[in-house]
């Protein structure tokens, strides 16, 4: 229902002042494409970067809870999970007092000289992706952990007893096993986090606004309801394009793993 | 100003303490209020109930009790009893959740809103029609209107509106990081303010600002104004002078010394009470913003004028205004529209009354403008300048 009636609006006329009418305006499409390419190209790269980012991160701390964790498994999840019983504004939020710029973080970037003395983090686009792989950690981490933990630890010795070293073992088998787990996470992960728009409205600068703020603003601030939702469907049709490669991609990568 | 819940929530907790983990503040701040039945009568027989949404934190108020000391002595005086709710978030959010009743001919069930007047909103809904005409036999006080509100071009005579509390738009700079910033070609071009300074993201606000700055004139915008503002604004953006456009969240960022200035809310430093903070009106005038009441269709326009008859009492108002320290009685510390307030104001809370960012020297008051509302409902500037602030 919702998206059939954004899917009337998105091919409306008019504004709040006069009134909405529905005139087939396909021109709300091209317009919407063209006028605010940049903001599309640039959510999809903060996205994808903050998804890889949040993989690369999230991996092996699942792969330790669940092969090492022992015991310890259901608090060590917890530890992941705790810090998003807070609401998502205030967790981006404590980001701005730790990016600051006369922040801990800021500063030792700036001794170490990875950062000029008046460089700086937050109004950046490295803020914003940070901000992200932050905020859909737990996306990522959770389904890993569900895949990992569901290998057979006895398939991992029969490769090494098969004289696998361990690194095989792990290309061989541990990481074909857990794909569905990235697959999913990569997917929980990169879509919302390119339809956000808090992350790069609290922690971007002017440079760092991403759809999600265009498509906020011509709602909330314009009201012009045709235009946002135009951008709702561009957006919707860019993640499926991404969606289908990826699993394309992904997909045959397993085939031939398995195969090999 | 769209925000003022976060802004406050901002103010109170996050800059002021230091301390931003206080979810119960933001979600209490966040509740609405239920709908009541408005009555859409206009006879000289007051209702039982007064329906009034508002800001929040717009109110003079025991905080121990949680309740309105100034609405208590209105029912006391008249009988009414005031249905005080404070779920106006923001101008585009609360005309969303209004603008479906109203255009269908039905009332909101509320007998007073406030709606500011450097957003497109309030001038939308005088023009569709959707305010009672206010009973002025019913508002004798009406004479104590201060005279720079007389005449706003969204309501020339004042038929249908009356302000609630104003606030200035200028300049704020944190000592510990900068010399005084006391104009906007300070604030835009001095290099050594690059990339520490921000931008209100209201355009009636900036524009303000800048256009008196270029020497043009906010209160009746032209193209050529609009352009030359828009365009100071946006290299200074482009060569990343300009940090962020902001609402209210310039706050913490200006109280920890991220930024050295901002474009700023007089209202915010007024409540912050932080010595390295200084507020100033820009050298060539800045901007004045006032939240207005009125009667949407459909609401007791008897009672709703009676009540702002009561308010525009220079007794009640200096003391809703100030409030009183002695009987724990929070004011509300934003600029009254009502002459001879500050008179009332001095005897209970001599502070209040001596601070001029509540009670600004004429000085001040005769170098605010008001943004002309023709501009604000322009779509073409509307969008300019939202792509602007969207990067």
């Amino acid at each position: 229902m919702p998206l059939g009636f954004l899917a009337y609006q998105s091919l409306e006329t008019g504004n709040v002042d006069l009134v909405y009418s529905f005139t087939w305006a396909w021109g709300n499409y091209s317009s919407a494409i063209r006028d605010y390419s940049p903001q599309f190209v640039r959510s999809l790269e903060y996205a994808g970067l903050a998804t890889s980012i949040a993989l690369v991160v999230s991996y092996p701390v699942a792969y330790w809870i669940a092969f090492r964790g022992g015991r310890w498994k259901n608090l060590l999840l917890l530890f992941i999970v705790a810090p998003f019983f807070v609401t998502y504004l205030i967790r981006t939020l404590a980001w701005q007092t730790i990016l600051s710029d006369h922040g801990f973080v800021v500063q030792t970037l700036q001794h170490l000289h990875v950062l000029g003395s008046s460089g700086r983090l937050l109004a950046t686009g490295t803020a914003v992706v940070a901000g992200i792989t932050y905020n859909f950690l737990p996306f990522m981490a959770l389904p890993l952990y569900v895949s990992l933990e569901q290998v057979d630890p006895r398939l991992i010795e029969a490769a090494e007893d098969l004289y696998a070293s361990k690194l095989h073992a792990f290309l061989r088998v541990t990481l074909p096993l857990s794909l569905p787990g990235v697959v999913a996470g990569t997917l929980l992960t990169f879509i919302p986090a390119a339809g956000d728009f808090i992350n790069a409205q609290l922690l971007g600068g002017p440079d760092n606004h991403m759809i999600g703020n265009v498509i906020e603003s011509k709602f909330l601030e314009l009201t012009d309801y045709p235009a946002a939702a135009s951008m709702s469907f561009v957006l919707m049709a860019a993640i499926l394009v991404f969606v289908v490669v990826y699993s394309r991609v992904v997909g045959s990568e397993q085939l031939t793993g398995t195969a090999a | 100003m769209t925000d003022r819940i976060s802004r406050r929530v901002f103010l109170r907790r996050a800059a002021a303490s230091g301390s931003i983990l206080t979810v119960p503040g933001l979600l209490a701040a966040c509740g609405g209020g239920g709908g009541g039945g408005g009555g859409g009568t206009t006879s000289n027989q007051l209702a039982k109930t007064l329906h009034f949404s508002n800001w929040p934190a717009y109110m003079d108020l025991i905080k121990k009790s949680g309740t309105f000391p100034s609405l208590v002595e209105f029912q006391k005086k008249y009988g009414v009893h005031v249905d005080y709710i404070q779920d106006i978030n923001d101008n585009a959010g609360f005309f969303g959740k209004i603008q479906g009743q109203l255009s269908r001919g039905e009332s909101i069930g509320r007998d007073i809103i406030v709606l500011t007047d450097n957003d497109r909103y309030l001038g939308l809904t005088l023009r569709k029609g959707w305010a009672e005409k206010l009973d002025k036999s019913a508002i004798p006080n009406i004479k104590n209107l201060v005279d720079v509100q007389k005449h706003p071009s969204f309501d020339p005579h004042r038929d249908y509106t009356l302000p609630w509390q104003s606030g200035m738009t200028g300049i704020a700079y944190n000592d510990k990081l900068t010399a005084p910033v006391l104009s906007v070609d300070d604030l835009l071009e001095n290099p050594k303010l690059k990339g520490k300074v921000t931008c209100l993201n209201s355009m009636g606000d900036a524009l303000t600002c800048v256009m008196l700055a270029n020497g043009d004139d906010p209160t009746n915008v032209t193209d050529k104004g609009f352009t030359a503002a828009f365009n100071r604004i946006k290299k200074a953006a482009q060569n990343h002078q300009i940090r962020a456009f902001t609402g209210n969240d310039y706050l913490p960022p200006l109280v920890k010394g991220d930024l050295a200035a901002a474009m700023s809310w007089s209202g915010d430093i007024a409540q912050i009470g932080n010595d390295h903070l200084h507020w100033n009106v820009p050298k060539d005038g800045g901007a004045l913003w006032t939240d207005n009441m009125l009667i949407p269709k459909g609401g007791n326009v008897y009672t709703a004028s009676v009540y702002m008859n009561y308010v525009y009492d220079p007794k009640v108002q200096g003391e809703m205004e100030a409030g009183d320290p002695k009987k724990d009685i929070t004011g509300i510390y934003y600029i009254p529209p009502v002459k001879g307030a500050g008179t009332w104001a001095a005897k209970v809370n001599p502070a209040v009354a001596k601070n001029t960012l509540i009670f600004p020297t004429d000085q001040m008051l005769s170098s605010v403008k008001i943004f002309d509302s023709a501009a604000l409902n322009n779509e073409k500037y509307l969008t300019e300048w939202n792509n602007l602030i969207s990067g």
